[in-house]
């Protein structure tokens, strides 16, 4: 698995998953003062991004979404790192703008199928890509 | 590439767009001839250091940019009902990124703009609703491109040749074909935020091709499209028989082998546009027209359908549109007049501009507005026709028209 995995961008990071059933827009559908996802039809309204291994199959919606996951990253509300089944250049440019700035980038990776994630569970991202942590 | 006598905006503007192109599995950049940039709409000091670091650093676009909306109506400012922090900070970043060579548009319709990108043209835009305008309807070629890679793209005038760049990219990946759909449906306005509300939750990153309409205006498809981008991540669609990389089905898949097609039905398409209400009636508090930004034939059809009548005193009702598109229209004249509010530079989704009694719902005539103003300003959201928009802003309580809504 590890080997068709793709780290758009490299870094260290541990925690627990929240594989979300669909995707989000992180401009109007995460509050960045908290880290809740608010986007009311989302599945996972409610749920928090802080801190976990943020699983999606790709993001959505707003070009406004790199402003706010480099605004959750600066305020330590944002996902301790994100794994999709897509490569998705907002994402990643909102997470590339908070290294630039805060020194507080989250790795990013591509996996060929985000199904074998489950919520709950720990996982490690390192240089390598993600695995779970037993 | 990254050493020499280049600004330290430069440096930090291509080392972002390296990367960018790197994830997109980008071998070379290309030259762009023009960017708009989305990132000048405030959400939060992250945004703010950014912008100001590159003007700190001696940043300056390389390429004609445009600007899209901010966080305030700078033509209008008594209609800003927030806190001022955040207006002085919203205000800074105009200041920003006017500093770094934009031009002060601010509005999220670009296209509506006199100088527009061509047939072919590759530039890098921002603004979901601008993306797949650009690609779609223009036949210009852009990435969907968010906050920062817009800015890092105009300072370096280079964009990755990857995505939507290349006519790979550009194929039709799943088609939408309306099967059944009522005469009366395919000639409404209201089917086109509605099937790009559709479109969006089903198509998922592909391109869709759509099958079965006729023919569409630019609004029309912009409403389309702004739906689209805002319950997917569609970057770009083609209607064929309209939309110009579509004259045939052939065309847009472009030899693909082994589409999928979703069939679309009048039932269907009233799921979606119940999906887009979040509740089926109520008080009405405020009226939301102008999401994505009204043009000049949307603002005239607006004053027309208001005629002799006047907003109801309970209602808030409000169009935005782009202070270009304003200065050219001689509808605004007759808009202010039936009590119509018009916003300018900004969008009423964003916080600080409308605001209703608890309880009250808001009605507006976008998919984009209906899918975002929930969760941005708390709005309980009732979708309807420009015409019931219209008429239930008049009467002063929801008033449909448009039968085929039932299912009649």
């Amino acid at each position: 698995m590890a080997t068709e995995q793709r780290v758009l961008l490299a870094g260290f990071a541990e925690g627990e998953a929240l594989v979300l059933e669909a995707p989000i827009s992180f401009w109007g559908g995460v509050d960045a003062a908290s880290g809740d996802i608010i986007d009311q039809r989302h599945p996972q309204a409610g749920s928090s991004v802080a801190g976990r291994v943020l699983v999606m199959p790709h993001g959505k919606g707003s070009s406004s979404a790199s402003s706010v996951l480099a605004e959750c990253l600066r305020l330590g509300t944002g996902p301790a790192a994100i794994v999709l089944d897509h490569g998705d250049e907002i994402l990643l440019a909102g997470a590339l703008v908070a290294g630039e700035l805060y020194d507080r980038a989250c790795p990013i990776v591509v996996v060929p199928s985000i199904a074998e994630f489950e919520s709950g569970r720990r996982y490690r991202v390192d240089a390598d890509g993600v695995r779970s942590v037993v | 590439m990254l050493a020499g006598e280049e600004t330290g905006a430069e440096q930090i503007a291509m080392r972002i767009l390296v990367a960018v192109a790197e994830a997109l599995g980008a071998r070379e950049l290309l030259d762009i001839s023009g960017a708009h940039i989305d990132s000048c709409l405030f959400h939060g000091m992250a945004g703010l250091d950014f912008a100001e670091r590159l003007v700190a650093e001696g940043g300056r676009v390389a390429v004609p940019t445009t600007l899209n909306v901010t966080s305030l109506d700078l033509l209008h400012p008594e209609l800003h009902r927030g806190d001022t922090e955040h207006a002085a900070e919203a205000t800074r970043l105009v200041a920003a990124y006017e500093a770094l060579g934009g031009r002060a548009t601010w509005t999220c319709a670009p296209y509506q703009l006199e100088q527009r990108p061509a047939f072919g043209d590759q530039v890098a835009w921002g603004e979901s609703n601008a993306i797949v305008f650009a690609n779609s309807v223009l036949g210009a070629r852009t990435e969907r491109y968010g906050d920062f890679t817009d800015i890092c793209a105009a300072i370096t005038g280079r964009a990755p040749a990857a995505g939507l760049h290349l006519d790979a990219g550009r194929r039709g990946g799943i088609i939408f074909e309306l099967v059944d759909v009522p005469d009366e449906v395919i000639a409404s306005d209201a089917l086109y935020p509605v099937l790009g509300h559709l479109i969006g939750y089903e198509a998922g990153q592909r391109v869709p091709v759509i099958v079965g309409l006729e023919s569409a205006t630019e609004d029309q498809l912009k409403a389309l499209g702004a739906g689209a981008a805002s319950s997917g991540a569609v970057a770009m669609f083609h209607a064929v028989g309209i939309t110009p990389e579509a004259p045939t089905l052939e065309a847009a898949l472009g030899g693909a082998a082994e589409v999928p097609t979703v069939t679309v039905t009048a039932e269907d398409l009233i799921r979606a546009r119940d999906d887009l209400s979040t509740v089926p009636n109520g008080p009405l508090g405020a009226v939301a027209l102008g999401t994505p930004h009204a043009s000049a034939a949307e603002l005239e059809r607006v004053a027309r359908l208001f005629g002799s009548h006047q907003v109801a005193a309970t209602v808030e009702c409000s169009i935005n549109t782009g202070r270009d598109v304003l200065a050219s229209s001689s509808a605004g004249d007759a808009l202010l007049e039936a009590g119509v509010e018009i916003v300018t530079d900004t969008c009423t989704y964003l916080k600080p501009i409308m605001s209703v009694e608890p309880g009250q719902v808001m009605m507006t005539d976008s998919a984009k507005w209906a899918y975002y103003a929930p969760s941005n300003i708390g709005a309980q959201v009732v979708f309807g026709s420009t015409e019931d928009c219209v008429a239930s802003a008049i009467a002063g309580e929801i008033t449909r028209s448009d039968r085929w809504w039932d299912g009649n």
